[in-house]
């Protein structure tokens, strides 16, 4: 994939290796490192993986790795869960039916 | 002579960035010791209640309806003592323009900032306070960058994040999303420093003050409406400010009388900042995690000195399960015809069952609502919960394991809100300002101030000082 100068991509960069990493963060956050992702975009042609420069859209300059040309929202309703259908079922059954105070 | 941009370099530059980002001069109302001048720094750093009112109201946000939940009030009274079960009702405060009571903060920030100069503002937020500053930013005209906590080193992210990234997107902001941990702080103080940005933050006098309208107008709608204040108002509680702005706002309108109660959702064992237990938690806010460590130490947020101080006016604090919150979440949408986020469905599981303590007469009131869409929805956080290895399964809340189980009560009868020992979160308060300020010795304006801070009294302020050996 090669994203042409001016394309809105995504880029990525190490903030905090894991040796620089705040003293109170616990065990295995301190694994691994600060990881950042900004869009923006792209100043030259490039390659995914490539190291490029982006104008993000408030006109900042970053730099960092080519990750994604035109990024994509892919969040979505989830997948079915069938125990939320009997909530509604229930609750209907019992303010219509003889349930009483305990 | 370029800048010292390491970890620890940063940080020591934290309160001269702070004070240029904020144009605050907190040091006007310290004392030097514990006490700080609470009010002063409401009265000369925030707004009046009808210029916020004004602010707000020039962007359309505030002045939201109430709802009655007649059916969810029914359900309760059958599950009630007989003569017991408040009427139930909400602020839906999901009509603002970003979807949110947050919007009334964000209107009083962005409006400072841009009367102050700034070019841009800046927050750190993976909640709807992002989507609101944004949305402002617009309005107002100004740049904006936002600051997530968002994806595990997994490179996989909370949802309910994620949608709020594409939220603030679509209105214009920048976002910056990081992976877990507290160093957010370190990327939010490069940022503020590289661009010159004004600080909004969640836990500025103006911020806070912005909630106050919420509490004034519900009062006012109460009264107009019904003859009379409520007698109980649930607070969804993190960051404590939601609490500290209804509360001041009623008792603006004279509704002194009024219960506050603050409601959490209960995450005891998840660590906040541990990348392996992000993704184990369905809520992003609203929960222990951030509304415990708050309540025990405010000031340790984005200012020097918060004013989201929820101690000070809250009477009650319980928690309720996330099983619990999913239940009336669908069974807000199933019997009353409203689909709304998590924030306010954490109050109302918990008015649920306060309610069933009241007598049929009173009234009990969720005073905030969110939207709710693509990943925030339910439906998308349980899906993504059970995709994390969670069990989720219908059963008694009570034997909930956060970041194990989500257990959806099998019956509505088993939702229960828990009470924390408030005198408990009082005295560790109390310790946590004596052992983080390195105290030794107390000054009178010290006791009156804990008295104030934690709403208890001089005597129990003095036992918990002598039980420490502070005199």
């Amino acid at each position: 994939m090669k994203a042409k100068r001016g394309d809105w991509v995504k880029i990525y960069n190490i903030v905090l290796t894991s040796e620089e990493r705040a003293p109170q963060v616990p065990e295995d956050t301190r694994k691994v490192p600060l990881e950042s992702w900004v869009k923006g975009f792209i100043q030259t042609d490039a390659e995914i993986g490539q190291s490029v420069e982006v104008i993000t859209i408030t006109g900042r300059s970053v730099e960092g790795e080519l990750v994604e040309i035109h990024p994509a929202y892919t969040h979505n309703y989830g997948k079915f869960v069938p125990e939320l259908l009997q909530i509604g079922l229930q609750a209907r059954a019992i303010l219509a039916g003889g349930e009483v105070h305990e | 002579m370029s800048k010292d941009m390491s970890y620890q370099g940063l940080m020591a530059r934290r309160n001269e960035i702070m004070k240029q980002a904020v144009g605050i001069d907190y040091a006007i109302f310290e004392s030097g010791s514990i006490a700080f001048d609470y009010e002063k720094m409401m009265r000369e750093t925030g707004y009046t209640l009808e210029e916020m009112q004004k602010i707000q109201g020039a962007t359309g946000v505030g002045n939201t309806p109430i709802l009655e939940l007649k059916n969810l009030t029914a359900l309760a009274r059958k599950m009630a003592p007989k003569g017991k079960g408040a009427r139930i009702f909400i602020k839906d405060e999901a009509s603002n323009p970003s979807g949110s009571f947050k919007a009334r903060r964000a209107a009083n920030a962005v409006y400072h900032a841009k009367k102050l100069g700034y070019k841009g503002v800046i927050a750190a937020t993976s909640g709807n306070y992002g989507a609101a500053v944004a949305s402002q930013a617009a309005m107002h005209g100004l740049k904006c960058i936002i600051v997530q906590e968002c994806y595990d080193s997994r490179g996989v992210g909370q949802p309910e994040i994620i949608e709020k990234a594409r939220k603030c997107e679509a209105y214009g902001a920048e976002v910056v999303q990081l992976t877990v941990g507290p160093e957010l702080f370190y990327t939010f103080l490069k940022l503020l420093e590289e661009t010159g940005y004004f600080n909004a933050s969640l836990y500025t006098p103006f911020g806070i003050a912005g909630v106050e309208t919420l509490g004034y107008e519900l009062a006012m709608q109460f009264r107009e409406r019904i003859g009379k204040d409520p007698d109980v108002v649930v607070c969804t509680n993190a960051g404590g400010g939601n609490l500290t702005g209804t509360a001041r706002g009623l008792i603006k309108a004279g509704a002194e009388s009024v219960s506050v109660v603050g409601a959490s959702v209960n995450l005891q064992g998840l660590h906040m900042a541990s990348d392996e237990q992000f993704n184990r938690k369905s809520f992003t806010t609203g929960h222990t995690g951030f509304g415990m460590p708050f309540s025990t130490w405010p000031d340790r947020s984005d200012v020097p000195r918060s004013a989201a101080r929820p101690l000070r006016y809250m009477d009650r604090y319980v928690t309720v399960s996330q099983g619990e919150v999913f239940y009336m979440t669908e069974a807000l949408a199933q019997l009353e015809g409203l689909e709304r986020g998590p924030a306010g469905n954490t109050s109302l599981a918990a008015a649920f069952s306060i309610a069933q303590e009241l007598d049929e007469e009173q009234i009990i009131v969720v005073q905030e609502t969110e939207y709710t869409g693509a990943g925030k929805h339910i439906q998308a956080q349980l899906s993504f919960a059970r995709e994390n290895g969670i069990e989720i399964r219908f059963g008694n809340p009570e034997e909930e394991i956060p970041g194990t189980s989500i257990i959806l009560p099998e019956h509505p009868r088993l939702i229960k809100a828990r009470d924390f020992d408030m005198n408990k979160i009082r005295k560790s308060y109390i310790k946590n300002c004596l052992e983080i300020r390195e105290i030794e010795k107390i000054t009178e304006a010290d006791i009156e101030f804990l008295v104030q801070e934690t709403k208890s009294s001089y005597d129990f302020v003095k036992e918990v000082l002598k039980e420490r050996n502070i005199e």
